[in-house]
Parts: structure tokens; C-alpha cells; sequence
């Protein structure tokens, strides 16, 4: 009795913003105007099929982007001074006490014809590129503003590894790259696997940035599109993220599959 | 003596705020609609908010009557739309164009509006009053007019242009702007084939689709004010007024209705029938009947006002000026009119598709 006591808020809590709103979207996507049920908005899936497919193209690039530039840098963090990696750390999270759209609007400005790149380009004498609205424009964005949550996953698993069990390998003949390969690698496994996670489940899902870097929309856009936007259809936006949601779960459990395997061979 | 001094600073706080408060409650009090709050919901850039010399309307209407206005702004017609249906947004006044006023009516969304609460309708031009959209003219009044056309920069463009074949050229990859709506781009696309803006042919809203998607638009509608005065597109699809605002920033900035017709709108404000504050919404539409305001919106926002005694106000320049109140209105410039549910749907669908297949 006593240890459910401080569980109430918590329970309220997602009761009122996860079960009742998951509730309320299967609501929507199985029912049409006049309320009465029916499955003939599984229509919008296939009518933005190629969309969810961009998403999650630009989703894997993305996280994979990610991953190439955050284990480096994590591996670097791991070898500072206590205060030097603070530093970092705080670095590394500045750019998130910035409000997300303002910073998506930066870059635009950045990325613009006439933006502040091409700016610099022209005094350098080359240039100008055309790299606002283009898919290039996306992944910088879409990768600028999840790296955090790539890196912090990382970096704290990099950073609990015991110096020790480092050392012990070296004294054990490891070269630098065979300790990376055999100890600090699978040991930054379960890091890598929520870093990816959490890059790539908002990644898939997230509105704004394909519209405001690349000038089209992927599917956060359109789902955000039918709920508010230029074409008001609740049911369609129902419907398109409760499967995006599948999506995401079913990419998520391959994932951890791999985990498991990774365990195994480790063994 | 550090104490002393916190303490006299605090007193000083104390008695400033005091003083605020009691400065505030003197003047407003005795005001008709003091402490009550309204909701309006405008589009971005479509009052006169007090900058170059204007006059803030939002807060003149605050001093004339002691109401609290909570200001807030939408993109399109069709998010308004979708914000009104959800019965998440609770405004007093909006500001919607002419096709959705038709709609909302048909939908029962709009409240009758009093007009002993509003004795400023007598300015409006009789050309304007139960117009198409609100045929018995229970539900709106007229805020501005005004026509959309090709705007383009001069030195970024060779030659002149004079169609929306031209929207189509190839010479200037990502800096043609289109609307990031709807009705509006596919209009341009209807007229540019041929067909009426107000089709209820299927096939030809398919075609249009077709035409959109041949060419890579940048799709903007607030943004048209950041990228087109700074050369960042060299072609633009806008509205009539907002050109005599770029024009200022910009005079290589030139304006050109295409020959072939274009789309003539009227924006109106309507009190929608969830709004909490009716008799406060009346009186904000007076307010902004009014020849002072009237003239501060239309002097700022460069739109055609309906309002005889603001126009009677503007300087002859204005008064003939050819953009702004065009000495003849053509037959192929058409006015949105409420489509078929079909064709509403049909076009939300092609225009997801547009949208995501523009990469």
C-alpha cells in the first residue's frame, strides 16, 4: 500500500496524456465523419505510402550520420579531465535551451541562396550552391538536432567502463584498436542501442524540418498537415500515425533483436 | 545600514507597483467592456500593429474600451477551418476569406451578427454588402479585397513577365514561390490550363495537379515577406497588397495580373458561434469600421478596403492606383466559391501528394 502512494500522480498522469489521446487516435482512424465505424481510411496509407518509406529513409541516414559522428566524439570525451568532459557535456547540450523551430529557422537563414554560407562562398570566390531545399538540407537538420541524444547515451555508458578493465587489456598485448574492437566496443553496446533509439523514433516522426529545410513534406508534416494543417482530416492523421507508430515499434523490436544477438556472440 | 538600504528598496518596489495598479484601475473601470477579454484570430501581417508611425489598433482598441485582446494568428483558411472544427480554438473574431465564409454559413459555424452593435456598416460600399459568399449578409462584414498576382524581381529576371506559363520556366531552379495552400496554387494551375479556379471537374483538378508537380515551387506563405525583397526568389505568386509592402523594401520588385484572369478575394470578419464574447466582438468590428483605424490598416497593409469613408481618406495617388483599385475588374478574374465535398477531398489528397513529392 504504502509504495503505490507516490505511483498516483505518475499513473494519472499517463492516463491522461498517453492512454486516453493513443485511445482517442484508434478512435479516429477506425471511424468516418458520422462516427460510425469503418476501414476505408486505410486509403490514406496507401495514398502516403512513398512518404512513410522517405521518412524512414531519411530516419536510417540520419541516425547512421549520427552514430558516425557521436561514438568518435565519445571516445574522445572518455579520455578528458572530470571538468574538461563537463564542459562538453554542457556544450553538447547549449543548443537545446534554444527553442527547436527557432533553430530550424536558423539554418534555413544559413542555407538560404543569398544565406550566410554562400555569403562567405562568394567572398572566397566559388559558390553560390543551392543547398536550402534539398534532402541534404533535411539530414543536416534532422542530424544537428538529435546528435545530442545520440552522443549523451554514448558518452555515459563510454564513461562508467572501469579504467581497470582498459589497462588489464593492454597489459594483455591489445593494441589501441584491438582494446576499441574487444573491450570498449561491446561494452558501449547497450549505449549505441538506446542512442539509435532515440535518434531515429523521433527522427522518423518529427514535422518541420523536412518542410522548413527542404521544402516537402514527410510524414510528421502530413500527418500534421490532416490535424491542423491545409487539409483538415482528423481520420487520415489518425490513421497515418497509429501506423507510423507500428512502424516505429516494429523497427524498434528488430533492433533490440539484434542486441540479444550481440550478447550472444560476446559470449 | 545594508538592511536599511533593502529595506527602503523594497518599499520603493512596493509602492511602484501599487501605484501601477491603482494608475491601471483609475482609467479602465469605468470603461463598458473593462476586464474582459477577447479572441481575436487574424492572418500574420494583417493589422497595423503600431510600426512605421501607424497606429497599434490592437492596443487602441484595449484604450478605448478597457478589454484585454488576446491576439492570435493563422496560416490559411484551411487551418482556421481545421482549428474551428476541432473546438480547440475559442476565438471572438475572425477573419476568413470569402469561400470559407460560405462554408462556415453551411456548416452552422458563424453566429448572426447584431448590426445595431455595429452603426459603422454604413461606411462599407453598397457594392460590397450581401455579397455572393453571405448573400443575406447576416454573418459578415467586409475587411479588405484585393487580387493575387506574379511578382517578380527585375534584375533578377530576364525580360518582362506576363503569364503563369512563366512560374514554369526552368532559369530559375528553387526561386519561384507558390502558395503553401491550397485553393490558392491549385487555382493558378486551373486558370494557367484553361479551366475555371472554381472546377468541379475531377479530372481537371487531376491535370492541375499534374501542372504543380512539374515544377519544383518553394511553397511559402508568411516566408514570401523574408524571401522575396532580399532576392532569395526571383519569382513570387502573392496578394495585390503585400506587393506595395515588398515594393517598399525592394524597388526592383515589379507586379503583373496575368492576361488570362486571376483570383479576386474578399476577406471578411465573422464572430464564429463558440465565441464566448459576442457583444465584444461586435464592438471590436465596429472599432475597426471606424475611418482612423480603417485608414491605419489599409495605409499599412497596402490591401483594397470596401470602406467608403476610408477610401475617401487616401491620397489620390492611392485612389487610382492601377494595383490597388484596378479601374475595371475583368470577367476571368474569379472569386473562390465553396466547393463539392468530393472535389474538397480530391484536392486535399492531390495536394499531400504535391507536397511530399517535391524533392
Amino acid at each position: 500500500m504504502k509504495s503505490k502512494k507516490p505511483l498516483f500522480p505518475y499513473i494519472l498522469w499517463m492516463a491522461l496524456f498517453v492512454v486516453i489521446p493513443l485511445g482517442m487516435v484508434v478512435y479516429y482512424s477506425f471511424t468516418d465523419e458520422s462516427g460510425s465505424f469503418t476501414l476505408s481510411n486505410f486509403r490514406f496509407i496507401s495514398q502516403n505510402f512513398s512518404t512513410i518509406l522517405d521518412s524512414l529513409e531519411t530516419a536510417v541516414v540520419s541516425t547512421a550520420v549520427c552514430l558516425v559522428l557521436a561514438y568518435p566524439l565519445s571516445l574522445i570525451m572518455m579520455n578528458l579531465s572530470v571538468k574538461r568532459q563537463r564542459m562538453m557535456n554542457i556544450l553538447i547540450m547549449l543548443p537545446m535551451w534554444m527553442n527547436f523551430i527557432l533553430r530550424i529557422c536558423s539554418w534555413q537563414i544559413i542555407l538560404e541562396n543569398n544565406g550566410i554560407l554562400n555569403q562567405i562562398f562568394g567572398i572566397l570566390g566559388f559558390g553560390p550552391y543551392q543547398m536550402l531545399n534539398t534532402t541534404g538540407a533535411v539530414v543536416v537538420g534532422t542530424v544537428y538536432n538529435f546528435l545530442p541524444f545520440m552522443v549523451l547515451p554514448i558518452y555515459s555508458v563510454m564513461s562508467k567502463i572501469s579504467k581497470p578493465v582498459l589497462e588489464a587489456s593492454r597489459d594483455l598485448g591489445c593494441n589501441y584498436f584491438q582494446m576499441l574492437r574487444r573491450v570498449i566496443f561491446p561494452l558501449s553496446i547497450p549505449g549505441v542501442i538506446s542512442g539509435i533509439t532515440m535518434v531515429f523514433v523521433p527522427a522518423a516522426s518529427t514535422f518541420i524540418i523536412s518542410r522548413r529545410l527542404g521544402n516537402y513534406n514527410l510524414i510528421g508534416d502530413t500527418i500534421e498537415q490532416y490535424y491542423v494543417g491545409t487539409a483538415p482530416d482528423m481520420h487520415a492523421g489518425s490513421i497515418l500515425s497509429l501506423v507510423l507508430m507500428i512502424v516505429i515499434l516494429i523497427s524498434m523490436a528488430i533492433m533490440n533483436h539484434f542486441d540479444d544477438a550481440e550478447d550472444v556472440v560476446i559470449m | 545600514m545594508k538592511k536599511l538600504f533593502s529595506a527602503i528598496l523594497i518599499f520603493t518596489l512596493i509602492m511602484s507597483l501599487v501605484a501601477c495598479s491603482a494608475d491601471g484601475a483609475d482609467t479602465d473601470a469605468d470603461k463598458e467592456f473593462a476586464g474582459q477579454t477577447l479572441v481575436v484570430c487574424n492572418w500574420g501581417e494583417y493589422i497595423s500593429d503600431g510600426e512605421d508611425g501607424y497606429m497599434d489598433v490592437v492596443a487602441e482598441f484595449e484604450k478605448r474600451t478597457g478589454a484585454t485582446v488576446e491576439y492570435v494568428t493563422a496560416d490559411t483558411n484551411e487551418s482556421l477551418y481545421a482549428k474551428l472544427k476541432s473546438g480547440a480554438a475559442d476565438y471572438d473574431v475572425i477573419f476568413p476569406s470569402d469561400y470559407l465564409v460560405e462554408k462556415l454559413i453551411k456548416e452552422d459555424m458563424l453566429a448572426k451578427i447584431d448590426f445595431d452593435n455595429i452603426p459603422n456598416m454604413k461606411n462599407i460600399m453598397s457594392d460590397f454588402l450581401n455579397p455572393d459568399y453571405d448573400p443575406t449578409g447576416e454573418y459578415s462584414v467586409p475587411y479588405f479585397w484585393g487580387t493575387v498576382g506574379i511578382i517578380y524581381n527585375s534584375d533578377m529576371v530576364d525580360g518582362e513577365i506576363t503569364s503563369w506559363d512563366d512560374m514554369w520556366s526552368d532559369n530559375y531552379p528553387n526561386q519561384i514561390l507558390m502558395f503553401d495552400n491550397p485553393r490558392d496554387a491549385f487555382a493558378i494551375a486551373l486558370n494557367k490550363l484553361g479551366y475555371s479556379m472554381n472546377s468541379t471537374n475531377e479530372d481537371e483538378w487531376r491535370k492541375a495537379a499534374e501542372e504543380l508537380k512539374k515544377q519544383k515551387f518553394v511553397y511559402v506563405m508568411d516566408d514570401f515577406f523574408q524571401k522575396m525583397p532580399t532576392g532569395n526568389a526571383a519569382i513570387g505568386v502573392y496578394y495585390a497588397g503585400d506587393y506595395l509592402a515588398v515594393a517598399e523594401e525592394n524597388e526592383a520588385l515589379e507586379f503583373v495580373r496575368p492576361e488570362s484572369g486571376t483570383n479576386i478575394f474578399n476577406d471578411a470578419m465573422c464572430i464564429p458561434k463558440t465565441a464566448s464574447n459576442k457583444r465584444l466582438a461586435e464592438a471590436f468590428i465596429n472599432f475597426m469600421l471606424e475611418p482612423d483605424v480603417g485608414l491605419a490598416n489599409t495605409e499599412y497593409l497596402g490591401y483594397s478596403t470596401p470602406n467608403k469613408a476610408v477610401y475617401d481618406l487616401l491620397d489620390d495617388e492611392i485612389k487610382n492606383d492601377e494595383i490597388s483599385y484596378p479601374s475595371e475588374q475583368p470577367e476571368n478574374w474569379e472569386h473562390f466559391r465553396l466547393l463539392p465535398d468530393n472535389i474538397n477531398e480530391l484536392m486535399q489528397q492531390l495536394w499531400t501528394e504535391i507536397k511530399s513529392e517535391n524533392k
